[in-house]
């Protein structure tokens, strides 16, 4: 990270409340084989700095990749222009808001750094992965992908603060098509959800190298096995869904600016209100979840947030009690809440939102075998498909791409479509059993909407293995 | 970013090519204020300014891409280009060949710059602090001159500006009770803003009334405008591309596969000629003014990028890499706006739709909420707010033998998303009469 930055904005910085300047700086490359044919290589080098300003209670920023003295004035002077606009007309005394000056440096655990491995060793990983796919004349389009991001961001506070944090981020991705007439069924490697804080070492992990064909035999098993039945039955969840239910029903409605209604307008609301904090029983005694940046290699892993504040473990749901709400420094300071450290940007160019980070579910004390021989009449669902849920987070229907009968405590027929709907505030206290550390997946998605203007962002859903009872599960139209 | 920074670090970065070597280059570059409100307060205020060009070296039937941001310091954004230029250059050796690749050779040089006619960004936001002092408003504001440019080695250069805002806002009644406005232009009128304001705040009114609950089953529905944008821009993610429709994954496989078809009175187009978008697309192609999508209900054409065209024998149509449409439009219909309650009689008047997605994706089956203004209507009066419910249909039904007509008139939906940069797509509907809409929870 540059010194002649830093360098400038002590000199610069202006008599305000409050000054502070992010700088990032991203290098990212995507690589894609799709059919055998390397699709065009996805490299990006992003880097510019967002100027924050809190005076006279108003608030204003502005964001430029103009780092030279010019630059930075004029940033200056947008932000505070800004701040003077907004004061006395603002949601709250942003001036009063007590921002951390923090000092401190976080780096990502890498063993084999991107850039160490040679392009022809991705391509020829890529294309052993994509050929593996094409099993049947049944596929009809396959691709295997790896995303590399490297960010290095810079934080600095006119109270002194200074953060330096270097995130290393790689998304794996495998995707198979099978299709037999007008039915089409999808494969992936738990769509994306294999995404984490890594260099090139996570791919043995999960076994990306190997695990093709399991999924194209998976896809064209789907083809030919029945829709999904509809009913009231119990309802297993791998990880790999489970980190879909995490983020949307229990993730989006506790994020403290919901609360507060900053985002009504567009990702909206939220059926939890602030009187529920320490009193409501969010679902069964069996849930516990965390919001946990101490997984190293999870997604949404930091010391410091956006605003730097740091970072440490926090249960947000205690043996099912709803304890805290995610929102950091200017979020607690309007609800007059605690919270935790995750006010995040998507880049150098957006202002940082409550954002969830890394929102775990713990793990229990059952195995596998003793979750699936509980189930007199379920399902098991893998990896997500589709997802829709109301605007205060309460009412969903979740969709995955594979579904197992569960039959007097066994797994039985494969069934394709599967479905089920539900009601947040009601759902987790249908949980009935909880995996233990052997389910246990670390995993995430790097696509999560929210904020006005828009962002998209990085999160961490760690889960084991769930069991609901009585949930309500239907099929396609056959 | 000016048109003529763009052609200074073209002309620059052009310059530095050897042999054989054809470069494109594509600049998407604005300057954006956005303001955010809560209760009709100031929640986050802010400029950006960003410009990212995206580089093609192409050699030999290879290429190699790439992204870098701009500084508006020509020295070193054309140094860094040209640095990047050369690590291109050096990875092209590593790379096979591109089936695939198509780039534009006729040279077609365009320029469309409207005028910048937009107040101060602060006067709209006191003009709006203003207008909803006294209510519960929600939203943004986002303003400012958007740009794309093209340029490439054969001499081909394009530029598009256009300075426009976008305020997009709600107003709240308590909980999830509110009603969607929206107010989006080239050119800024407080007038205007009042009038979209005190709308919404008479509508609010209706909010205000005891909310009804009702059980799932199938009803007759409204669709504004709005919420139709809602289903037609769920069929836009991967429904009106080639490479999807090839591949088997489009939710529509059925209807281009002459398995299904929709009501004889839909017909559906990307309509570059009436949207905001850019006519050129990132890779040099121009856009026709139209292409058919659907006619009299029947699927007859798709969204097809470069690769796709070279992939599968076709034609180019200029569409994106994601081929999914900027500008689309239906066809309206023959029902009035003014007998819509007496022909809906008793049912769902749905204003907006929200978060959908598919149940089941190759019968375009999908789900989704109704939000914000949802009313029960009965024998043609609106008589309650609906408190919120989730439809789960397929299109081939409510766009098929559920629809019961389409409004004579339509509307306008400038997107106001801002995924990255702020968007340039819109979309021209009617509204929707739809019988046996299945709501499900």
């Amino acid at each position: 990270m540059s010194q002649s930055v830093e360098t400038l904005f002590r000199r610069l910085q202006p008599a305000v409340d409050f000054c502070s300047l992010r700088v990032l700086e991203s290098q990212g490359e995507k690589l894609e084989m799709r059919q055998g044919v390397l699709q065009p290589v996805g490299r990006v080098d992003d880097r510019g700095a967002m100027l924050t300003i809190h005076h006279k209670g108003g608030t204003g920023y502005a964001a430029t990749a103009d780092l030279s003295e010019t630059g930075l004035l004029e940033a200056i002077a947008r932000a505070r222009a800004w701040a003077e606009r907004s004061a006395g007309r603002a949601v709250t005394d942003f001036s009063a808001v007590p921002m951390s000056s923090p000092e401190g440096h976080y780096s990502s655990d890498v063993r084999r750094r991107w850039a160490d491995v040679p392009l022809s060793e991705r391509i020829d990983l890529l294309r052993l992965v994509s050929e593996s796919l094409k099993i049947s004349d049944k596929i009809v389009d396959w691709s295997a992908s790896l995303w590399n991001t490297e960010d290095r961001s810079l934080y600095l506070t006119s109270g002194g603060g200074r953060v330096e944090q270097a995130l290393t981020f790689l998304v794996p991705h495998i995707e198979v098509v099978a299709n037999d007439g007008a039915d089409t069924q999808i494969r992936t490697l738990a769509g994306r959800g294999f995404c984490r804080q890594s260099g090139w070492e996570l791919l043995a992990g999960v076994g990306f190298d190997a695990i093709g064909p399991q999924l194209a035999e998976e896809a064209l098993q789907l083809l030919d096995a029945p829709d999904c039945p509809s009913g009231v039955m119990d309802l297993v969840l791998d990880p790999d869904q489970m980190l879909l239910q995490i983020h949307e029903s229990i993730g989006h409605p506790l994020e403290l600016d919901r609360i507060l209604g900053d985002e009504r307008n567009y990702a909206g609301t939220s059926f939890v209100t602030m009187d529920m904090f320490g009193e409501y029983q969010y679902g069964s005694e069996l849930l516990n979840v965390t919001y946990d940046p101490s997984h190293r290699e999870q997604f949404a892993s930091y010391a410091f947030d956006d605003e730097g504040l740091a970072a440490s473990k926090e249960y947000i749901i205690r043996d099912g009690l709803l304890e805290r709400p995610l929102g950091a420094a200017v979020s607690q300071a309007r609800a007059g809440s605690v919270g935790v450290a995750n006010s995040r940007a998507n880049g150098w160019n957006r202002p940082p939102i409550d954002r969830m980070a890394n929102l775990n579910v713990e793990p229990g004390d059952s195995s596998a075998e003793d979750i699936i021989s509980s189930v007199e009449r379920g399902i098991l669902m893998r990896a997500n498909r589709s997802w829709s849920i109301d605007d205060s987070r309460n009412k969903f229907q979740f969709g995955c791409e594979f579904g197992q009968l569960i039959e007097d405590g066994e797994l039985t027929t494969v069934v394709k479509n599967p479905n089920y709907r539900g009601i947040s505030a009601t759902f987790w206290r249908s949980l009935a059993a909880v995996g233990d550390r052997s389910t246990f997946e670390v995993l995430g998605t790097p696509h999560c909407g929210k904020g006005e203007p828009n962002q998209v962002i990085r999160v961490g859903h760690a889960s084991p293995l769930c069991m609901f009872r009585g949930v309500d599960v239907f099929g396609g139209e056959g | 970013m000016q048109q003529s920074y763009f052609r200074a670090i073209s002309d620059r970065l052009l310059g530095a090519l050897q042999g054989a070597e054809v470069l494109t280059l594509f600049l998407e570059a604005e300057q954006s204020d956005f303001v955010r409100f809560n209760q009709a307060k100031v929640r986050q205020a802010g400029s950006v300014t960003q410009g990212m060009l995206s580089l093609d070296l192409i050699d030999s039937g290879k290429h190699a891409p790439a992204r870098y941001t701009l500084t508006g310091d020509l020295e070193d954004d054309v140094a860094r280009g040209r640095a990047l230029l050369s690590d291109l250059r050096a990875t092209l050796s590593f790379l096979p060949e591109d089936p695939h690749l198509l780039f534009a050779t006729e040279v077609q040089s365009t320029e469309r710059i409207d005028s910048n006619l937009l107040p101060d960004s602060a006067t709209m936001v006191d003009a709006i602090l203003e207008a909803g002092a006294d209510l519960d408003m929600v939203g943004i504001l986002a303003a400012g001159p958007v740009m794309r440019g093209f340029a490439n080695s054969l001499g081909q250069f394009n530029w598009f500006e256009s300075s426009s805002f976008n305020f997009d806002w709600s107003l709240y009644h308590r909980a999830d009770k509110a009603v969607k406005c929206g107010y989006a232009d080239t050119r800024w009128d407080d007038a205007e803003l009042l009038r979209k304001m005190q709308e919404g705040a008479r509508q609010l009114d209706v909010m205000k009334l005891d909310a009804r609950t009702i059980d799932p089953g199938r009803y007759r529905v409204y669709l504004s405008p709005s919420a139709l944008g809602e289903i037609v821009s769920l069929l836009s993610w991967g429904g009106f591309g080639l490479k999807e429709q090839k591949t088997k994954r489009s939710p529509l496989l059925r209807a281009a596969e002459g398995r299904a078809q929709l009501d004889a009175r839909v017909s559906m187009r990307e309509n570059v000629a009436g949207g905001i978008a850019p006519g050129f697309s990132c890779s040099g192609f121009l856009r026709p003014d139209s292409v058919s999508l659907f006619d009299g209900g029947q699927l007859t054409g798709s969204l097809v990028s470069p690769r796709s065209a070279k992939e599968f024998g076709v034609a180019t149509n200029g569409a994106s890499p994601h081929e999914s449409p900027d500008s689309i439009e239906l066809d309206a219909g023959d029902t009035a706006r003014d007998s819509l309650l007496a022909e809906l009689d008793t049912g769902l008047w749905i204003n907006n739709l929200w978060y959908l997605n598919y149940s089941d994706r190759s019968s375009a089956r999908m789900t989704g909420m109704t939000r914000f203004a949802t009313f029960w209507v009965e024998n043609g009066e609106i008589v309650a707010p609906l408190d919120v419910m989730r439809f789960d249909d397929t299109i081939y039904r409510m766009m098929g033998e559920g629809l019961v007509g389409l409004t004579a008139e339509r509307e306008l939906i400038m997107d106001p998303g801002t995924y990255g940069g702020r968007s340039t797509s819109s979309a021209r509907l009617p509204g929707a009469l739809v019988d046996d809409f299945v709501l499900t929870l």
